[in-house]
């Protein structure tokens, strides 16, 4: 297994470490309930250096970009960065990823851990037959690079003190905490760029850090001190997992893979049908004019029950009631302490407030289809 | 430091019994609960079910695993614990106090010689 720069860090604060797509990383370090609870109220710190890095530059790129991933590349100014997929020629989905214009003509793509080599394969391909292929520079630095997450409410009220500003790249910006939400800056630490990015996957508030890897520990520690007066507590994957579900954002091998488009994920809103061509649009096109053979859908369970979990069979309620699809993503919610989850089923079951069953262990439990994001904020 | 009792009997698979008379209590270790975590949900045997010693007779399940429970007793179900039913945190908090199971009428009380002891059960567990 790989480990990350922060293997050592992980050990000392008693992680309790897991395979992850050929890494070693903590699935907690105190308790997932405990973990997620602190992001929800203050602040999280978790390691996500065993995501991909991908720097493309050169004049080609943003056209070969924007025929590759789904969504508008050219809406990015520089120091800005957008949730995009990238398809296959059936519209199926090989990762979603973050593409970040760092510069006028240099890209930043961070890419999930577990489709590192298919994702720059498939990249490396596409880019021989992409015939500006000349003008385009491809670099995977994964192995070099490292990252962190620092999500919560209250994470504006310290990161500050870790990292000063003002920006000396990407959104010009005095201080880190006026970076809007999907901007990024360069910023200066011990000496050295790294890339603040103010994006999460928790439906918090928060930032994203990108720096060598061997700056990586030293920027984990000094965020740990700045923050620990505020709450901010080390969390593990599985906490990553259960904030990330309880708004809904999907999970590659879970919502996405290779055999479901975007548009029947629900993330449509990521695919930019009229750009020009790119890689999988007319499956697309088609689905979003004529509809999908199954749409993915978000639902708790109405009464105490064992948690949901993914391959549980979904099922429709009354007379003739059936099998109709299967949990993709499910967990006991610990902002909601009820099961929680997402599935997908034929269209015609997927109207919210429609009453199912979730198969739980040969028995049969009730549950309903609400809207997404399952958990929401208090106003 | 795992909490292992000197007043009760272990089995392999992290059960332990507190025995009263004909009457015995069951629930999981410490270090059975520090390895699952947060426990989210248990199910209890119903009672007065007749119960084999080695029976799967409940479950226990946390955020990221479902554990069946085995009993190291035979007998009769004569209570489930309806608190930890209700606050499953309990067997995170008091495995060995209000996260208790369920009691079972002992119907053959021999089989408790079969169980380790408080040092074999540590043995155990320092090995693992």
């Amino acid at each position: 297994m790989k480990r990350t720069p922060l293997y050592a860090a992980h050990q000392r604060l008693g992680g309790k470490l897991i395979e992850f797509g050929g890494w070693e990383m903590p699935v907690q370090y105190t308790s997932i309930t405990d973990e997620h609870l602190a992001v929800r109220k203050a602040a999280g710190l978790f390691d996500i250096s065993h995501m991909g890095e991908v720097l493309i530059s050169g004049a080609g790129t943003e056209a070969f970009l924007n025929q590759t991933l789904t969504n508008d590349i050219r809406k990015l100014a520089a120091g800005q960065g957008q949730y995009t997929l990238m398809c296959n020629e059936r519209g199926g989905v090989i990762d979603d990823l973050y593409a970040y214009r760092l510069t006028d003509c240099e890209y930043l793509l961070i890419i999930n851990a577990s489709r590192i080599d298919t994702d720059v394969a498939w990249l490396e391909r596409q880019l021989a037959a992409f015939p500006r292929g000349s003008e385009v520079k491809f670099q995977n630095t994964s192995d070099t690079t490292g990252a962190v997450a620092v999500q919560g409410p209250r994470v504006v009220e310290f990161i500050g003190s870790f990292c000063h500003g003002p920006s000396t790249g990407g959104t010009p910006v005095a201080r880190v905490t006026d970076l809007k939400k999907n901007q990024a800056g360069r910023f200066s630490f011990a000496g050295q760029p790294i890339w603040i990015s103010r994006t999460g996957y928790t439906g918090e508030d928060g930032f994203e850090i990108v720096a060598p890897g061997q700056h990586i520990e030293a920027i984990w520690n000094q965020l740990l001190a700045a923050g620990r007066p505020y709450g901010l507590k080390p969390a593990g994957l599985g906490a990553r997992d259960t904030l990330r579900t309880e708004v809904c954002y999907p999970l590659y091998g879970h919502e996405l893979d290779e055999n479901t488009t975007p548009i029947e994920a629900g993330v449509g809103f990521f695919v930019t049908l009229d750009k020009g061509e790119f890689m999988g649009r007319a499956v697309m096109a088609e689905q979003k004019a004529k509809g999908t053979g199954k749409k993915l859908v978000a639902f708790k369970m109405t009464d105490r029950s064992a948690p949901p979990r993914p391959h549980y069979a979904i099922w429709s309620t009354g007379a003739g009631a059936a099998k109709i699809g299967e949990v993709v993503s499910g967990t006991q919610s610990p902002s909601l302490g009820i099961g929680i989850g997402m599935g997908y089923v034929p269209p015609q079951f997927a109207k919210v407030n429609t009453p199912i069953e979730i198969e739980i262990r040969g028995k049969r439990a009730p549950a309903v289809l609400v809207p997404k994001p399952i958990y929401r904020k208090p106003d | 430091m795992v909490n292992v009792p000197s007043d009760l009997k272990y089995a392999k698979s992290h059960e332990w019994v507190r025995v009263s008379g004909n009457v015995a209590v069951v629930g999981i270790t410490d270090h059975a609960q520090h390895e699952l975590t947060d426990v989210v949900f248990v199910e209890l045997p119903e009672v007065g079910r007749q119960i084999k010693a080695g029976d799967a007779c409940a479950v226990v399940e946390s955020v990221k695993t479902a554990s069946d429970i085995y009993s190291p007793v035979s007998g009769e179900i004569t209570e489930a614990n309806k608190a930890v039913v209700s606050n499953p945190a309990l067997v995170n908090t008091e495995p060995y106090a209000s996260g208790w199971f369920y009691k079972i009428k002992l119907s053959n009380p021999a089989e408790l010689n079969a169980m380790l002891t408080p040092e074999q059960y540590q043995a155990q567990i320092a090995g693992a």
